[in-house]
């Protein structure tokens, strides 16, 4: 989770509104780190993030004026980046799960969710749990969901977001974002432990 | 997923629904003595529980990377905030 700067919203938005360059710069300075590791944990590429986290202020400063403080700040401005690096997700496997997928319940493409892989890994010591090679197989398999359920792990459980913020930030039920975490942790419970049963001193199952 | 009875593997389905709010400590009491009663019984589920509660450790204790300095000043120039970039902090 990012540390964001304690931001008063309430102060900072007649100002953003009001075409203060100092709050635009706040405002950046608050949420961009926070926004690029959604974006680069979305889209796995460096490059593409950072267009996001751009398009994402522009489109952000230029919209201010419509943004009616029913939501916070930092809800409007992660559903702007999410929106953007699903856009671009899109473009990229067009046959895939689009945006307005994202409404529907059953469609997380992943598969079923019955657990396969018993192999108890807890245990592995730390040095075994945190190689290089480890968390490349950790990014590589949030790349593998499905965006429908990437884009509710990645605000929930790598970002810390609340069920009803990323709820929000998606436009979905609290229900919804539960049933895609639970999926979405399912299925990489699945990946990792195939990966540490390999990784592992010897099959203990 | 278990090697049991049909009644049994039924029982480890139906609970598998409500593992995550579980993990979260969002699931009503009710749910939870049911949980832990059946991974008491339940060796499989036991582990499933276990290495799904440490790959969400995983991936929540993995530090969040900084905004790269480049990536920040071109984010700033983008925007033409460029004035406000000396004054700003993890530079």
């Amino acid at each position: 989770m990012v540390d964001t700067p304690t931001i008063d919203e309430t102060v900072l938005l007649p100002r953003l509104k009001a075409g203060d360059q100092a709050a635009y710069a706040q405002a950046v300075e608050a949420y961009s780190a926070q926004l690029y590791h959604v974006a680069l944990r979305m889209l796995g590429s460096e490059a593409e993030a950072e267009d996001v986290l751009q398009e994402t202020f522009l489109d952000a400063f230029k919209n201010i004026d419509r943004f009616e403080g029913r939501s916070q700040l930092s809800t409007w401005l992660h559903r702007i980046a999410a929106n953007n690096a699903l856009m671009r997700l899109r473009k990229k496997r067009p046959t895939f799960l689009s945006v307005d997928g994202l409404t529907g319940e059953h469609d997380d493409g992943n598969g079923s969710q019955v657990p396969k892989q018993l192999y108890d890994w807890c245990c592995l010591p730390e040095s075994e749990l945190l190689t290089e090679e480890a968390r490349a197989e950790m990014r590589a398999a949030v790349e593998d969901l499905s965006d429908a359920l990437r884009v509710v792990f990645v605000l929930r459980d790598i970002e810390g977001l609340s069920t009803q913020e990323t709820a929000d930030v998606l436009d979905i039920s609290a229900s919804a974002v539960k049933s895609r975490l639970m999926r979405a942790r399912l299925a990489l419970r699945e990946r990792l432990t195939a990966y540490f049963q390999g990784a592992g001193p010897e099959e203990t199952r | 997923m278990n090697p049991a009875s049909d009644s049994e593997k039924e029982e480890c389905r139906r609970l598998l629904d409500g593992l995550s709010l579980y993990l979260d400590g969002e699931a009503e009491a009710a749910l939870c003595a049911e949980i832990e009663a059946h991974m008491a019984e339940c060796e499989n589920c036991r582990i499933v529980v276990d290495t799904l509660r440490k790959t969400v450790l995983l991936y929540r204790e993995e530090s969040p990377a900084p905004l790269p300095s480049d990536v920040r000043r071109r984010l700033y120039a983008a925007l033409k905030l460029e004035d406000y970039l000396v004054t700003g902090k993890g530079e």
